[in-house]
């Protein structure tokens, strides 16, 4: 039989051997630098330099929020994942480096207004690749045309009023199908990948695929007059005549939610990309903010005396861009304060809007289309001046800016055009995420990693950020029974016990006296804490003392 | 037989006398019949106090049940000195002319119309119309009766001042001493009705049943017609028999004795018998009699059925039963007016009452006279209720007067309210001002764009500025005018607190009429060449737009209200209503009460949206995500913030560089595959091998060795 293996003393513990470890090479590093071959120094010695800025911009941790005081282990343990978080933020810099492509723009020569600049101006301009991009399609027969892009930016799809839907691959003009679905057809759009394409017909909801084939005919999505999809979620949310928002998980086929907005007929519908909360307009000039695990609205703003007619959010999730039937165009802030930042009278009002991946945003009003543009990416796009302007063959009905093209795709009575916009989209595209040039093949495993990556649906919510934290109400309830079983607190603090002293230091009367103290600092620390809270409740006081009434009052009529 | 009937009819007139009621037509009731008055008087009481709980009308009645030696005119309340005389006691002294009849008529019916038309009825008295009526007032003239306020005649002031003082000073002592008897009375009563002995109040009652036959016997040979009169009675005693059955086998003594009947003989018979008198009583009596008596008969009945009547009605409205009587018995009252003259009844039951000792008579006689003034007192009283009644009636319309004008102030505010806003928008107006000169598009708009408010902010830029409008005709607003002279005194106390109050109302304002740049476009949205439908479309929209409501501020003001209401903790009301005092319909429990169970739940955090005036933050929570979140902290973590801080980074690589990702997601063991994992040694961890550790025990103290040691070390040598 073996004996119970005692502690050796002289072997460091596991921790401390790992720690010296990885100190060992970044000293050898500092010491001696590294020396080629040739003998010849290098000029710039130790790892490239980041610069600040970027590596902010990857930093998660919030420094500023101060915390409760803890104990050394503890202690370690944030220190350790604060430099994890800084490591990880500053590889992130680093590979900013891979971000090749800049993203273009416009610029007028000294006081040249760039909206005077015309699209033909523009093609002629470009290069040979980017200005046939610029294309308008003559279909005058089907009435007016709503337009989507793929989320790679590679297929538009668009339907016309009158029954006619199409989806090509629009950077090669290849068709990949063409019906007539021989119904009115309100809204298009694809789903996670080109592949299938979701129609809002005049009845019901059809799926179809990119030949065509009518997959499904969803009848509990019935009179569905706008579509937006959530690609993290699988969720297709559909707007209803009937005032009904429903959520259709299209990985599972199952409705998540169908949600009764309330507020008569729906036809004004926008996703936050960010957070995926769905924005829908209302005629009595609000704007409500929704998420499938609530009944109720989430949020609601009023942005506009009138109704609102149409609604737009930008990719980062920070503005919303809303204009109404009292003909102004607004720009709210989304985060947290709900405050508009700008707002602008249009002559006639637009009716339909849309942010691009840059932050651009484009109005459509009556047949022209104006694009305001911002100072930088996350900044709002400053309404003063228009970035450029066009005027097209027929109504604006549909708007939609192409991910990682610089092109706004509008559809009108008159068709489609596709306008250059410089700089309205994201240069650099993710190849994991969204690849313009992926294969057959890397779409299929792009769609399984997809699927398993999936979102459940009840996790959409204003701030998803507030999901990486404790839930604190869980928490105390939990604590509280805890407390309940046992009879006593276990976390609580133990009441302070003097320690005996020899030398006759040890007195009762000494005892005592040095309890008190105790106590009596307890004491002051909790009076100062209710100082602290007390000018607040003044204040509230003060304003009844400052309304006293006066003697004089009785004669008052 | 006879004797029986007679003792019968007897004990059914006892009975009577039982449940008659006091006082009404004999003054000098019996001893019994003062109790009665006490419970009536205090159930009087009792409704009353129920009455005031309203709190509204609460009135405290002085008043006095023992007698004290000393009365002074400062205990003597106000309250029954308002004798008031009533128009047709005026009337009586009138002689009774076939030409004052009409004009009496009519006079009951102005009187008996409702106290609320009074002063319209001033005003036809003192209008004479008709031809009659003249007459009348030149008669009422004539003999100096008063024609508006009937108080006192002048003769009749005159007879009042003739009183002297010694008249004055005996009137009193005869009111103290009549007082104090009163209570002496009344406290006897109280003490013989206190007295519970069955065999007493048998006793009672059949002396009292003796003394009724005795007086029948001689009622009959000396007034023949008053014997008949106590027939009646008796017919109405045997009337409340049938009504009640009484002496049918329903009561407890005949259940008793049924269970008893089938053994017992005396029991049977004793059944029986009570079934006889039932039958007996319940048999009409036919009593043979003249026309003229059957008159007289007639007229008492019209005397006595109203008397039950009007006990009736007593308890169903407290105060009134003595005026009622009053009506009942007018001519009685005259006669009791002057003292000298004995009323023949009140004589008649004095004669009754023999065996009595005179001073009781005495005491009887005055009790009776008390008995009429309370019954004055009280109609006086009864006036006066009416008038407070009236009064109450003016109160509230007054309060509704006082609630539009309420009504009215707060329209007004609200006006300010918006006049105010607009104000604010005042500042940008200037703004305005400048880019109108330039001549753009958004200058001629439609006129259907223009909302009410925005119109107004054009106004006032016409006002300050200088071209006249048409829109200025189109949008009257006379309400603005008032607000703007109301507005002008800034320097009134409660300006800058409203302000204060409204600021939330005034941002919402600005968040939606502000900064309304015109618009500087190169492309103007052509509106020419439009196809059928489109051209439709936009006729909706006009008129979409020229309907498009101007409350939605309001609205949506009220749905924020009633979201923050909604989101409110309520607090636990633990009142039971009707515990510890009067419970019934419409009763509510006391404020207090209210306060001392009502359980106020702490107040929550403040609102997300507490100081957003155009949002509403749905504060619930989102118990699905709130499932996915962490609900314990980890071990060494003692807040909850400082685990968050440590899971803040997301470790995917989707938001992580490739390498960031793996270092992240290491495992910290890595094992390769197809090698073997041998089992942990304690030699891996850096401790010594268990066998040699054995070894160095046993070199190092040999003999200590223990017996399983050895043991092992023997299985080892022989391995």
């Amino acid at each position: 039989m073996e004996t119970a293996p005692k502690p050796g003393r002289d072997v460091p513990p596991k921790k401390n051997r790992l720690q010296a470890k990885k100190k060992k090479p970044r000293e050898r590093r500092n010491l001696e630098p590294q020396r080629s071959v040739s003998g010849a120094q290098d000029p710039f010695p130790g790892p490239a330099p980041v610069p600040v800025e970027v590596a902010r911009k990857f930093r998660r941790i919030d420094k500023s929020k101060k915390l409760p005081h803890s104990k050394s282990k503890t202690r370690s343990r944030l220190e350790v994942a604060e430099a994890e978080e800084e490591e990880i933020s500053i590889k992130a810099a680093r590979s900013e480096l891979l971000l090749a492509e800049e993203p273009g723009f416009l610029e007028g020569e000294d006081g040249e207004d760039t909206a005077k600049i015309r699209q033909a101006d523009i093609v002629e301009a470009v290069d040979i690749a980017s200005a046939a991009k610029h294309f308008d399609l003559n279909l005058r027969q089907f009435g007016p045309y709503r337009l989507n892009y793929s989320p790679t930016g590679r297929h538009l799809a668009f339907g016309g009023r009158r029954g006619h839907v199409a989806t090509l691959d629009w950077v090669t003009k290849r068709l990949m199908c063409e019906i007539n679905v021989m119904e009115a057809v309100r809204d298009i759009r694809f789903l996670h990948s080109e592949a299938l394409l979701a129609v809002a017909q005049n009845r019901w909801l059809h799926i179809y695929d990119n030949q065509g084939i009518e997959l499904h005919c969803i009848r509990r999505c019935d009179r569905v007059t706008r579509l937006e999809f959530l690609p993290f979620h699988f969720l297709l949310a559909t707007a209803s005549e009937t005032g009904f928002l429903t959520y259709l998980d299209v990985s599972v086929g199952k409705i998540m939610a169908a949600l009764n907005a309330r507020a008569g007929r729906l036809d004004v519908m926008t996703k936050n990309p960010y957070n995926a909360v769905i924005h829908l307009g209302h005629s009595n000039g609000t704007v409500s903010l929704w998420s499938p695990a609530m009944k109720e609205p989430l949020a609601k703003i009023l942005c506009h005396r009138g109704g609102v007619r149409a609604v737009a959010v930008d990719s980062t999730g920070t503005y919303m861009a809303t204009s109404g039937l009292d003909h102004q165009l607004k720009i709210f802030d989304l985060r947290g304060t709900f405050q508009p930042l700008g707002a602008r009278t249009l002559p006639q009002g637009a009716g339909h809007l849309a942010f691009s991946q840059r932050g651009l945003l484009a109005a459509g009003m009556g047949d022209v289309v104006n694009i305001w543009a911002g100072q930088g990416k996350a900044s709002p796009p400053s309404l003063e001046q228009p970035y450029l302007t066009h005027r097209l063959s027929g109504h604006v009905h549909g708007l939609h800016f192409c991910p990682f093209e610089d092109v706004l795709g509008v559809g009108h009575n008159g068709g489609i055009t596709s306008m250059l916009v410089p700089g309205a989209a994201e240069p650099n595209f993710d190849g994991l995420e969204s690849n313009p040039y992926r294969s057959q093949k890397q779409r299929q495993e792009w769609e399984v990693k997809a699927l398993l990556e999936k979102v459940p649906a009840e996790l959409i919510c204003l701030d998803p950020r507030a999901l990486a934290e404790v839930d604190v109400i869980s928490l105390e309830q939990e604590k509280k029974e805890r407390i309940e079983r046992l009879g006593y607190d276990p976390e609580a603090k133990a009441p302070f016990q003097p320690k005996p002293k020899q030398k006759g230091r040890s007195s009762t009367a000494s005892l005592v006296k040095r309890k008190r103290k105790v106590m009596d600092e307890e004491h002051r620390d909790k009076v100062r804490q209710s100082l602290e809270q007390q000018p607040q409740k003044q204040e509230k006081k003060a304003k009844p003392l400052r309304a006293r009434p006066s003697a004089l009052d009785r004669f008052v009529r | 037989m006879n004797v029986v009937q007679a003792a019968e009819s007897l004990l059914a007139l006892s009975q009577q006398e039982e449940l008659e009621d006091l006082s009404k037509d004999d003054p000098l009731s019996p001893s019994e019949d003062e109790g009665d008055i006490d419970g009536e008087r205090k159930h009087k009481k009792l409704l009353e106090a129920i009455s005031s709980l309203d709190g509204k009308n609460r009135r405290k009645l002085a008043e006095r049940s023992e007698a004290s030696l000393k009365v002074s005119e400062f205990n003597v309340t106000s309250e029954g000195s308002g004798e008031k005389l009533v128009l047709s006691d005026l009337l009586g002294p009138v002689k009774t002319s076939s030409s004052l009849a009409a004009v009496k008529k009519q006079l009951n019916r102005v009187k008996s119309k409702k106290t609320v038309e009074l002063p319209l009825n001033k005003e036809e008295v003192e209008r004479a119309r008709t031809p009659l009526e003249q007459e009348v007032f030149n008669l009422l003239h004539k003999n100096k009766q008063p024609v508006t306020d009937p108080l006192l005649t002048p003769v009749e002031k005159a007879s009042l001042k003739a009183m002297s003082l010694e008249e004055a000073k005996m009137h009193r002592a005869e009111l103290q001493r009549a007082r104090a008897l009163q209570s002496y009375y009344e406290a006897r009563a109280r003490r013989e009705k206190k007295i519970k002995s069955k065999k007493y109040h048998k006793v009672l009652k059949k002396g009292r049943v003796r003394k009724a036959l005795k007086e029948f016997e001689k009622l009959r040979k000396v007034n023949p017609t008053v014997a008949l009169e106590e027939l009646e009675k008796i017919e109405k005693a045997r009337m409340m028999e049938r009504m009640s059955l009484k002496h049918q086998n329903s009561g407890k003594w005949a259940k008793s004795k049924a269970i008893m009947a089938k053994y017992d003989l005396e029991a049977r018979q004793a059944m029986q018998e009570q079934l006889a008198r039932n039958k007996e009583l319940t048999q009409k009596l036919q009593a043979a009699s003249d026309s003229e008596e059957e008159e007289e008969g007639a007229e008492e009945e019209g005397e006595l059925v109203p008397d039950a009547v009007n006990e009736i009605q007593m308890d169903a409205n407290g105060p009134n039963p003595w005026m009622l009587r009053n009506h009942s018995r007018g001519t009685k009252e005259i006669k009791v007016q002057d003292p000298e003259q004995l009323p023949e009844p009140v004589a008649h039951e004095a004669s009754e009452n023999e065996e009595e000792d005179r001073p009781g008579a005495e005491e009887e006689i005055l009790l009776n006279e008390f008995e009429e003034r309370r019954s004055l007192r009280k109609k006086s009283g009864l006036s006066q209720e009416a008038k407070l009644v009236s009064r109450q009636e003016p109160k509230d319309s007054s309060s509704q007067e006082v609630l539009s004008e309420l009504r009215a102030l707060s329209q007004k505010l609200n006006q300010e309210n918006q006049q105010s806003g607009k104000q604010n928008v005042s500042s940008v107006r200037t703004v305005l001002a400048v880019q109108r000169e330039e001549p753009t598009e958004a200058e001629e708009e439609p006129l259907l764009l223009q909302r009410p408010e925005r119109a107004h902010t054009m106004e006032k830029l016409e006002e300050l500025g200088k071209e006249g409008c048409f829109q200025n005709k189109e949008v009257p607003r006379p309400v603005g005018e008032g607000q703007q002279s109301e507005r002008n005194p800034d320097n009134q106390p409660g300006a800058p607190k409203e302000k204060k109050r409204k600021e939330q109302m005034i941002d919402l304002q600005n968040l939606l009429t502000t900064k309304s740049s015109s618009v500087k476009s190169l492309a103007v949205p052509m509106t020419v060449e439009e196809l059928e439908d489109e051209e439709e479309r936009d006729q909706k929209q006009m008129i979409k737009e020229a309907f498009a409501g101007d409350d939605v501020i309001r609205d949506f003001l009220k749905e924020k209200r009633e979201a923050v209401e909604a989101s409110k903790p309520k607090d636990v009301d633990l009142t039971l209503p009707g515990w510890g005092e009067w419970g019934g319909m419409g009763l509510k429990p006391s404020a207090k009460k209210r306060r001392r169970f009502l359980i106020k739940t702490p107040e929550g955090p403040p609102r997300k949206d507490k100081n957003l005036p155009n949002v509403i933050i749905n504060e619930k929570r989102n118990v699905h995500a709130a499932a996915h979140q962490v609900r314990v902290l980890p071990y060494p973590f003692t807040h909850h913030r400082q685990f968050e801080r440590t899971i803040q980074t997301p470790i995917g690589s989707t938001w992580n560089t490739q390498r960031a990702f793996q270092k992240l997601t290491t495992p910290k063991v890595v094992t390769k595959p197809g090698h073997i994992i041998k089992p942990i040694k304690a030699e891996d961890v850096g401790y010594r091998s268990s066998s040699r550790s054995d070894l160095s025990v046993v070199q190092r103290n040999p003999k200590q060795l223990s017996i399983r040691h050895k043991k092992h070390l023997k299985k080892n040598s022989v391995d």
